[in-house]
């Protein structure tokens, strides 16, 4: 299953870049349409970054938890703010984490 | 990046973007067999969806035990984007028939933003050859590189590869932040996806979130800051 979600995201993934190499640049000159282009990376990726640190695996379905992803989250927003690169960001992210499960 | 950039300069500047993109596809690989992926299927995703933010969703929305088809539905919707980005850089390439078709694969962040601010057609496609091809070929070699060592590392969690994630995906947001639009917007899906995380199957609230993007754009306006 995991296999069809890989290749079928990534046939759609490339049918949306062929669609735009291939569609007029006035096809998407919608202001709803661009608009909402233009937002859905954003509020995709905060839902993403939500999920990926509060949420777990409960006994009944998944739950809402605090645990050392928040801290890691925390540290990544530090590397951030000092301008720190995408990799840095990351490994900063799991270290943290890592040190306070020790 | 030069006042006047020459064919050469841009060139080496593409090569200098896949460098460093490269080098986190290494986290990448490791983040993906950690969310449960094999090897392959972290290799495959990097050939063949080749867009960073929607591969990390896919594994992100499979780690937190989503259903397969919620992850691929996430990565897409990611992978809008790249649409908008062929609008751009379709015209300042110019290219036609099968080397349209071939280079579309290569549309994504980084070969764009090192395109659209080309002058002129020679320049706009060294920028955009030398950025998207390096970022191939390394974003590929690295992800199997972490993919390999973060099999071997044994627990994710020791290493604190589950906390990686939100530290990529915050790292890839952070540039959209720029404007108190954007960061309104990005509350109110991570709001909206944590009230939904006790009541609906894992990889539902990441999708749900969509809908706060399908809201602003309808009611927003163009001039907002």
């Amino acid at each position: 299953m995991i296999w069809l979600a890989v290749i079928g995201c990534g046939v759609g993934c490339y049918l949306l870049k062929l669609a735009g190499m291939s569609v007029p640049e006035r096809a998407l000159s919608h202001p709803v349409v661009r608009r909402t282009a233009d937002l859905l990376p954003v509020v995709l990726l905060a839902a993403l970054i939500a999920v990926q640190v509060f949420a777990s695996k409960g006994p009944d379905g998944p739950e809402l938890s605090i645990d050392a992803r928040l801290a890691g989250l925390a540290a990544a927003f530090v590397a951030l703010l000092l301008r720190m690169p995408f990799l840095v960001v990351v490994i900063a992210a799991a270290l943290t984490a890592a040190l306070i499960r020790l | 990046m030069a006042a006047e950039p020459t064919t050469r300069s841009i060139v080496r500047d593409g090569v200098a973007v896949g460098i460093a993109t490269g080098a986190y596809g290494i986290s990448f690989g490791a983040v993906s067999v950690a969310s449960g992926l094999s090897v392959w299927q972290s290799c495959a995703l990097s050939l063949i969806v080749f867009t960073g933010a929607s591969q990390f969703a896919l594994v992100g929305v499979i780690g937190t035990g989503g259903t397969p088809l919620f992850a691929a539905v996430s990565g897409l919707l990611l992978g809008t984007r790249n649409a908008l980005y062929g609008l751009k850089v379709n015209p300042l390439v110019g290219w036609r028939g099968p080397k349209r078709v071939a280079a579309a694969h290569l549309v994504i962040d980084e070969s764009s933003a090192m395109t659209i601010t080309r002058t002129t057609q020679e320049h706009a496609r060294a920028g955009f050859l030398s950025t998207g091809l390096s970022v191939f070929v390394l974003w590929n070699l690295a992800t199997l590189a972490g993919a390999l060592a973060g099999t071997s590392l044994g627990d994710p969690r020791r290493y604190g590869l589950d906390a990686a994630v939100g530290g990529a995906f915050l790292g890839l947001l952070w540039p959209r932040l720029s404007t108190m639009r954007n960061r309104v917007a990005a509350l109110l899906g991570a709001a909206l996806a944590l009230s939904l995380v006790p009541l609906t199957p894992a990889g539902v609230p990441v999708l749900a979130a969509s809908v706060v993007a399908l809201g602003m754009g309808l009611i927003g306006k163009d001039t907002d800051e």
